[in-house]
């Protein structure tokens, strides 16, 4: 298999009817990611980075080119692609091990006390052991999205999608989730395509990072390597010039070449 | 000396979120009691005075309001009119509740009996309603085109009376008491189904996103997502069809006659035992409060927020 070119996006268009006729969200996407990799879609609101994910998540479906992700084409929604929402999309009535447990029965045909084992397993991995048997209301909104990124790593995709995973956390929260993403993905070696508006994120997170031009009809402006080594310390980044210079460019990207008009 | 009350009534925050996210007509009765029991205690101001706890004013609150009630009923029934007083009323309940179950043949029975047939019949009509109406509101909410269909036959036949239906009943089934569980029927039915109806459309599309990207099957989207979903929507329904039901009986079974409360009603006016009359009454009341009571709790133990 091409791992190189493990996920392709060909020349992909997504155009929106609406009633005012079409509406361009994104065009002429082109993009592969290798296997292992960590992308990040960056731009601002509106540019179709959501869009061009629930492509790839098989939620939408695009009116132009194809997304092939190991060599078959994306027809549909499917587990082998594990989504994690912006805001957690945990069901209310179930407990988060059921919330869990709901996607890896789905996925795995193994006996029951290995599937539960799988879900405590997944859980743990994001430090929620003590918290299984709770209803999401009952925990904070940092330890939901842990148990969203549990319920999609559980069922060990291909791919992670990870849509503004962070966005609705407060900046200390998000710092700790960002943190344990790091190590999960550097232990997994997951394959992970990630939407994000926060800068840092993408430069700590990404292998490289994809900027998207303001939309309608929003490209790719460009796609910024980030040769940091792993596993990457916040701290020690914060002073560190490289990460600065890359912080710098995605930075210029975003608010000289890309300054979105006051809407 | 400061001229500063010790309480500030104004600053009673009442949280404003409901259980459930529901259309807010139908679940106003659900907002009203949560409001009820989410009502603050007053801001504690910088000096405190030792006041009594929350629900003893709540008890002295209720306690003055019968008295008051039973106070008023007895000055009217002093005026001289045909209204007994509250003594007469309570002898005469004695009387009743202490043989509610005996049985001198079918137009003589006790008042237990009466009720439990009149429930019995609010019990079947509206199982029934369940049974067509709840499959009915998720079709439609699910599948556009129906709702189409159904919208303009429902907001056609949702204003009639139930009684208005009572001719019909007689003339399909050609007796009493099926007719009076079929004009139960009819008016349970409405309830069901639009309620039913607006907790499917309002199934957040996050959940429905889940169910995609893990490719559910149609099954466990049903028993995971769809059902719990609606559930608390399908409890109004439920709660607002028991609460017309039982509003609908009494004047049902005062035209069919039989064994039940309304029949008694009307029974005790042909006998001019107005005293009865009001016992029916309180009963009445008491009853519908109970099973208002009974489906407000179920309804409490299926939110999720």
């Amino acid at each position: 298999m091409d791992t190189d070119r493990y996920l392709r996006i060909d020349d992909v268009g997504m155009t929106f009817e609406t009633k005012k006729g079409g509406f361009i969200a994104i065009e002429r996407i082109d993009l592969t990611v290798k296997k292992g990799d960590f992308v990040s879609l960056i731009g601002h609101s509106g540019c179709g980075k959501s869009t061009l994910l629930n492509l790839v998540a098989g939620l939408l479906h695009p009116t132009e080119g194809g997304i092939l992700l190991a060599e078959r084409e994306i027809a549909g929604p499917g587990p082998d692609r594990g989504v994690v929402f912006q805001n957690h999309s945990l069901l209310p009535w179930l407990t988060c091990f059921d919330n869990v447990y709901l996607a890896v029965e789905r996925v795995f045909s193994d006996k029951k006390n290995i599937l539960k084992e799988r879900t405590h397993k997944a859980l743990a991995m994001v430090d929620l052991t003590a918290a299984e048997a709770k209803y999401p209301h009952e925990i904070s909104g940092g330890m939901k999205q842990r148990v969203g990124i549990a319920r999609a790593l559980a069922i060990e995709p291909k791919m992670l999608l990870l849509d503004e995973p962070f966005g609705a956390l407060d900046a200390l929260t998000r710092a700790n989730l960002q943190d344990e993403l790091l190590r999960i993905v550097d232990k997994t070696g997951a394959t992970v395509l990630m939407v994000t508006h926060d800068v840092d994120e993408a430069v700590l997170l990404s292998n490289r990072i994809v900027m998207m031009t303001n939309g309608p009809a929003a490209r790719i402006g460009g796609v910024l390597e980030v040769d940091l080594p792993r596993p990457r310390d916040r701290l020690a980044l914060a002073s560190d010039r490289r990460y600065i210079e890359l912080r710098t460019t995605v930075m210029d990207f975003l608010y000289r070449k890309q300054l979105k008009q006051a809407a | 000396m400061s001229a500063v009350p010790a309480s500030v009534p104004s600053a009673i925050p009442i949280r404003a979120s409901g259980p459930h996210p529901a259309a807010a007509a139908l679940a106003e009765r659900v907002d009203a009691v949560a409001r009820r029991k989410t009502v603050a205690k007053p801001v504690p101001t910088g000096y405190r005075r030792a006041r009594a706890p929350e629900w003893v004013l709540q008890v002295i609150a209720m306690l003055a309001g019968l008295v008051a009630f039973v106070a008023l009923w007895e000055i009217v029934a002093r005026q001289g009119g045909r209204i007994p007083g509250p003594g007469l009323v309570w002898h005469a309940a004695v009387t009743i509740f202490s043989d509610p179950f005996y049985s001198k043949g079918p137009n003589d029975q006790g008042i237990g009996w009466n009720v439990l047939s009149s429930l019995k019949r609010v019990g079947i009509g509206f199982g029934l309603a369940a049974a067509v109406g709840i499959p009915l509101g998720f079709m439609i909410g699910r599948f556009k085109f129906l709702s189409g269909m159904a919208a303009p036959i429902i907001a056609l036949l949702k204003p009639v009376s139930p009684l208005a239906w009572l001719p019909i009943g007689l003339l399909l089934f050609k007796a009493a008491n099926p007719a009076a569980i079929y004009v139960i029927f009819v008016c349970s039915l409405w309830p069901m189904i639009v309620n039913t109806a607006v907790g499917v459309r309002q199934i957040p599309q996050d959940y429905l996103n889940v169910a995609r990207v893990l490719n559910l099957s149609e099954w466990k989207v049903f028993t995971r997502i769809l059902f719990p979903a609606v559930l608390p929507y399908m409890i109004t329904g439920v709660r607002l069809s028991i609460g017309v039901a039982w509003l609908v009986i009494v004047a049902a079974e005062m035209l069919t006659g039989g064994v039940g409360i309304g029949f008694w009603v009307w029974d005790e006016w042909n006998n001019l035992k107005v005293e009865h009359i009001i016992i029916a009454i309180f009963t009445i009341g008491i009853v519908g409060l109970l099973l208002e009571q009974a489906l407000v709790l179920l309804a409490r133990r299926f939110s999720y927020n």
